[in-house]
């Protein structure tokens, strides 16, 4: 095996090391899946990179004109797993690579799986100097998949060929129990799971991917995989198979069976004087197939009473042509529609991902995770006809790296129905007029956070130079997404934003905003007492108003809006009258007048003048009606400033993200606990990131204020209104009880 | 429970209609001279009998000869009539392509009170409109006979027996002829033996042991009956008139005679059938042992059950030494072994426990019937059992004749 395997190798592969390994010095240990015909290999390491630091200074003893904080980069040690695929001719090459770069490693011990590890056993213990030892697969699969559909966002999708959108994906859910997996490797396994530790094979077939590629290859004479998918989707199969018109001379009435219906795959076939092209062969085949798995895939359902099944495995491998008839096959099968099928897109990362867990000896639950969106490569990256672009960058590579965020995240507990909550208002990749428009924004956006980047890191001369990279880096992700939108799930605007997170964060500019927030914070928080006084001198009407009017001010003076930059600088007139886009506000004074709140959870930005002079004396006045208030945002510093004013009846979480969006079912689990314990009876989302881009539509079970100004012509336009339109909506949910009347939920005309 | 009504409605008016033309051709019985009282209180439909299964790849013709004809009978008997008979009965073979399954005749048969041998004959579908050309040929319109025909091709061909031959079809659904005539066939046996049987010691088909056993069906219900022709259909049947389709599937005999004309050049299910039994499966498909070194215990899979059918045939290597032999194999194990699990689960899911395979993929090829006797018995832990039947594909035909003499009892 050996001996063939390295002359049949192509010694001029060369691999772009800087995409394929990345941070492969910092690796600490190694796992590697061999199947068939791919290989897995999964390595944790850790990342260094900047994180921006911030000092309070004691400002009990504050003389005027001292910074209030201080911010300092500093270095953190963060983890990440990276995952990458490619095709088992490459093995050797690979693992001499990884020989030759990796310095730092402790490690002993390769951890193996897959049907191929024991054949390449040898080869992996001698290049690497590495003992392997193996682990069961199919226990790999399940606990990998586990944790996948756990820990990536729209990891699972249902395709639907004639929708808008051909993909739907599914959100993140602590709740993934139980469900059916079908694996379509080779041949087809199929676990039922029911939690984390009980699952079985409850059946299989041995016709899957094995059987497409072997029997594709001797009928076409075509070698490999992908140009068999390929063939196969520009192929006939009415040429080959035997349809029901074809027996009945139209469809079997008194069954339901239409004309079209297959009745014998490959039945015309049954002759020897006719040829038969590949491409109709290779589709007959790839039909017969995927029949044959969704089949079964029902029957199992059935016989288990399951009603959510995942398909994963290589066979899928994102191939419209293969989810279609699958998705066909089942729903002609179920004819009710009680079974939900999803499609798994790392789903051959699995066996690794868990494997990996073994080797880091710690449970895979106790911390959450999240897809790095600068390092993966996403779905479909090896189907050329799909995504020519990313093929020819990274050739037959596909990536996926993941980061251990330092908190676990669970679902808001007030959230009312959270299976089907979707934090995105619009999903891009549904939508190709909003995709463009956003997709052109963000591209047009790019110099300025460029500059801006550099200018955060004054002292660092090769900043600039770094901040080319992450340009190059984020404008690639953005020309990969208008060829290919679902290429990292639903693409929202909210993913835009992460992505351009992540990359930031790759070229270590932590927070290129910084510099400028502090500016801001020292300044608003000199007016901050001022601004005090002078509501206290108010009417309580009067007030209520002009709190509310001064958070929307201030929500308009935030970083980052260029329509907002423009109005700073050019139009200083910005005036706020009723009646507003979406205005509850009558509603929400009469609830006023009504007993406190117990405590209110209020989502807020950073910093900056928003929160000091908006969202501080807001929560001030809450605070004196008596309401807790638990804050969730990012900087620390100011807590201290408001609590001296009322002691620890506020509270401030940060969310470790700098993402201005919000995703309700990815929350600390700590806030979570706050939030049952203290009996949160008010939720306050404010900012057009967490308010409209986000949560627009999200349903909670109390009482929830959404409060945004629209800062940007084209989404204003989009609700119906215009650039600085309002939004205020309160709502109480149906059947709510509270002390005044009950109120109608506003929504946008 | 599916009684299906709209082919309710269909039987129905096809009734009146055959009333009406039978009415029309009573001086025809009326010139019989022979049981002339026995027959017009009990009117039998004109010679000769037919009944006609016209499926996607084989047609399927049972023919009545009745040996009870007395002299006088047989010289009033009409010319092309006798002709139709001593063609059929002399000969074992018809055109290049129609074949008569001699050893499946069943003799001395009461119906109608008259007395007779049930003959068994198959071609091909494709060469349909030769043999109804021949029908025109021979007048066959002139007999005033009905043609009750079933499978799709009675519905598909039912404009060229019309528009070439001038004949008309009594068009009849094919499940219902299905189970009708599986259970004609199971009452009145195999020539004095029982029709039915089963393999003993499944568990190892390789083996001598397991040898086939005549069994009976006393009590045929519930069971579960595979039709495997061209495609699959698996029937819940739980009594004579009440059976539901469960599912069936696409993958079915002329999946299987296809992949092997396109795998190995052969022309005839013969020949595919013949390579297959000199083939090996192993040297085409991925065993569980060519993956784990052996059996797969965490989840009780034999090193030797098939992980991935056509698996080894991903490698270049292993696709050019190849033998059509080990391909046709393959191509039977793979399609049979399918059949065998949507079965299994389906009688699971419908809580029966008698499998019941009938249809003519399973005819002369006793790999796939132990495959499936074996199939049934492993993966249930013996709990189901596979039946089989001697006259495997021509229950469908049995069943459109007995509706030529059904409507006509109810005369």
């Amino acid at each position: 095996m050996t001996e063939r395997s390295s002359h049949s190798m192509d010694k001029s592969i060369t691999l772009p090391p800087d995409e394929i390994f990345r941070n492969l010095e910092n690796a600490k240990r190694f796992a590697i899946d061999i199947g068939g015909s791919l290989t897995k290999l999964a390595y944790y390491s850790t990342v260094q990179h900047k994180v921006a630091k911030v000092r309070s200074f004691d400002h009990t003893a504050k003389t005027e004109g001292d910074p209030l904080y201080e911010i300092s980069m500093q270095e953190e040690v963060s983890a990440r797993l990276h995952f990458i695929k490619f095709e088992n001719a490459y093995i050797e090459t690979c693992l001499d690579f990884i020989k030759d770069h990796l310095v730092n490693t402790d490690t002993k011990v390769i951890k193996a799986t897959g049907g191929g590890a024991h054949k390449f056993k040898d080869l992996i213990e001698k290049k690497l100097k590495l003992r392997v030892d193996k682990e069961d697969e199919m226990t790999c699969l399940i606990k990998g998949c586990n944790f996948v559909l756990r820990n990536i966002t729209h990891e699972a999708f249902v395709y639907a060929k004639h929708a808008d959108s051909e993909f739907r994906f599914q959100n993140t859910h602590p709740d993934i129990f139980p469900y059916l997996l079908i694996n379509i490797g080779s041949g087809v396994s199929i676990f039922k799971v029911e939690s984390e530790d009980t699952f079985e094979r409850v059946g299989g077939s041995s016709i899957g991917g094995g059987t497409f590629w072997g029997l594709g290859a001797l009928l076409t004479k075509t070698k490999r995989f992908d140009e068999l998918l390929q063939l196969a989707s520009k192929g006939q199969h009415t040429n080959v198979d035997m349809l029901v018109k074809d027996i009945y001379g139209g469809s079997y009435g008194s069954l339901g069976l239409t004309g079209d219906l297959i009745a014998s795959s490959f039945g015309k076939s049954a002759t020897p004087d006719k040829e038969f092209s590949k491409e109709d062969m290779a589709k007959s085949l790839l039909h017969m197939i995927s029949n044959d798995i969704g089949q079964l895939a029902c029957l199992y359902a059935r016989l288990h009473n399951l009603t959510r099944v995942y398909f994963g495995g290589f066979f899928i491998r994102g191939h419209p042509v293969t989810m279609h008839t699958i998705t066909y096959s089942i729903n002609f099968f179920t004819k009710a529609n009680f079974v939900r099928i999803f499609f798994l897109m790392g789903s051959s990362f699995f066996c690794l991902i868990h494997c990996y867990f073994f080797l880091l000896y710690l449970d895979p639950n106790q911390y959450s995770w999240g897809e790095n969106y600068a390092g993966s490569s996403g779905l479909m990256s090896t189907s050329p006809d799909l995504n020519p672009m990313q093929r020819a960058r990274s050739g037959t590579f596909d990536m996926l790296e993941m980061d251990r965020l330092e908190r676990q995240l669970v679902n808001l507990p007030l959230l009312q129905d959270p299976s089907s909550y979707i934090p995105d208002t619009v999903d891009l990749s549904e939508d190709a007029l909003a995709r463009e428009y956003w997709l052109y924004c963000f591209e047009e956006a790019l110099d300025g956070v460029v500059k801006r980047a550099v200018a955060s890191q004054p002292d660092l001369p090769e900043a600039a130079e770094r901040a080319e990279k992450f340009r190059h880096k984020y404008q690639h992700k953005l020309q990969t997404l208008r060829h290919q939108p679902f290429a990292y799930g639903s693409l929202t605007v909210r993913s835009l934003l992460d992505t351009r997170e992540h990359c930031l964060n790759e070229f270590n500019f932590p927070d290129p905003y910084s510099k400028i927030k502090q500016g801001e914070n020292d300044m608003a928080l000199k007016y901050f007492q001022k601004v005090v006084k002078s509501l206290e001198e108010l009417s309580w009407e009067q007030r209520q108003f002009a709190l509310v009017r001064g958070l929307l001010a201030g929500n308009v003076f935030d970083w980052g809006a260029k329509a907002v930059s423009e109005v700073l600088y050019y139009s200083p007139l910005f005036s706020i009258e009723r009646p507003w886009l979406v205005d509850a506000y009558d509603q929400w004074l009469e609830r006023l007048k009504g007993p406190p709140h117990k405590c209110a959870l209020f989502f807020v930005d950073n910093s900056g003048i928003d929160i000091i002079l908006g969202v501080f004396p807001f929560v001030r006045e809450l605070l004196c009606r008596g309401t807790e208030v638990r804050s969730y945002t990012v900087l620390p510093l100011i807590s201290e400033k408001l609590s001296a004013v009322k002691e620890d009846r506020l509270t401030l979480v940060q969310s470790g993200s700098s993402s201005p969006c919000l995703d309700l079912s990815r929350l600390d689990k700590v806030l979570a606990g706050v939030v049952r314990e203290r009996h949160v009876d008010l939720v306050i989302i404010e900012g057009m990131g967490r308010a409209i881009h986000t949560n627009y539509y999200a349903m909670l079970s109390c009482e929830s204020l959404k409060m945004a100004v629209i800062k940007n012509s084209w989404l204003a336009d989009r609700l119906g209104g215009k650039l600085f339109s309002v939004v205020f909506k309160y709502e109480v949910p149906p059947g709510h009880k509270t002390t005044t009347l009950d109120h109608v939920p506003v929504t946008p005309s | 429970m599916a009684t299906k009504p709209s082919s309710f409605v269909a039987e129905q008016t096809h009734c009146c209609e055959f009333k009406t033309t039978l009415f029309l051709s009573l001086p025809i019985f009326l010139n019989l001279p022979i049981n002339l009282s026995k027959h017009l209180l009990f009117p039998v439909p004109a010679f000769p009998w037919f009944g006609m299964d016209i499926g996607g790849t084989l047609v399927k013709l049972v023919y009545f000869e009745p040996k009870d004809i007395t002299a006088e009978e047989e010289q009033e008997e009409v010319e092309n009539l006798k002709s139709i008979r001593h063609y059929l009965t002399s000969n074992v073979a018809y055109g290049d392509t129609g074949i008569r399954d001699v050893h499946l005749e069943l003799k001395n048969l009461t119906m109608c009170g008259r007395k007779g041998n049930l003959h068994f004959i198959r071609f091909p579908t494709q060469d349909m409109l030769g043999f109804i050309q021949m029908g025109r040929d021979k007048n066959f319109s002139s007999l005033h006979t009905t043609l009750c025909a079933t499978g799709g091709g009675a519905y598909k061909f039912e404009d060229d027996f019309r528009t070439i031959a001038n004949l008309e079809l009594q068009k009849l659904d094919e499940l219902d002829c299905l189970i009708q005539g599986l259970l004609y066939v199971d009452s009145v046996g195999f020539n004095g033996h029982p029709k039915c049987y089963f393999f003993e010691n499944p568990s190892d088909p390789e083996s001598e042991n397991c040898v086939k056993r005549a069994c009976c069906l006393d009590n045929p219900f519930p069971m579960l009956l595979v039709n495997i022709g061209s495609g699959v259909s698996v029937l819940a049947v739980y009594s004579k008139d009440n059976y539901k389709r469960v599912t069936g599937t696409s993958l079915g005999g002329g999946t299987f005679l296809g992949l092997c004309c396109l795998l190995t050049g052969c022309e005839t299910f013969e020949e595919a059938l013949e390579m297959a039994a000199k083939g090996d499966s192993s040297n085409v498909d991925k065993l569980v042992k060519d993956i784990y070194g052996g059996d797969y215990e965490r989840f009780g899979l034999q090193g030797s059950a098939v992980a991935s059918s056509f698996g080894h045939m991903m490698s270049k290597e292993k696709r050019v030494s190849i033998s059509k032999e080990d391909l046709a194999r393959a191509t039977l194990v793979t399609i049979t072994n399918n059949i065998g699990s949507i079965a299994r689960m389906c009688a699971v899911n419908e809580k029966i426990e008698r499998v019941v395979f009938v249809g003519n993929f399973l005819r002369i090829n006793t790999v796939s019937t132990k495959l499936l006797a074996y199939a049934m018995d492993f993966w249930s832990k013996g709990q189901l059992k596979a039946l089989f039947l001697e006259h495997e594909g021509y229950f469908g035909a049995v069943g459109a004749f007995l509706e030529l003499l059904r409507t006509t009892d109810d005369l």
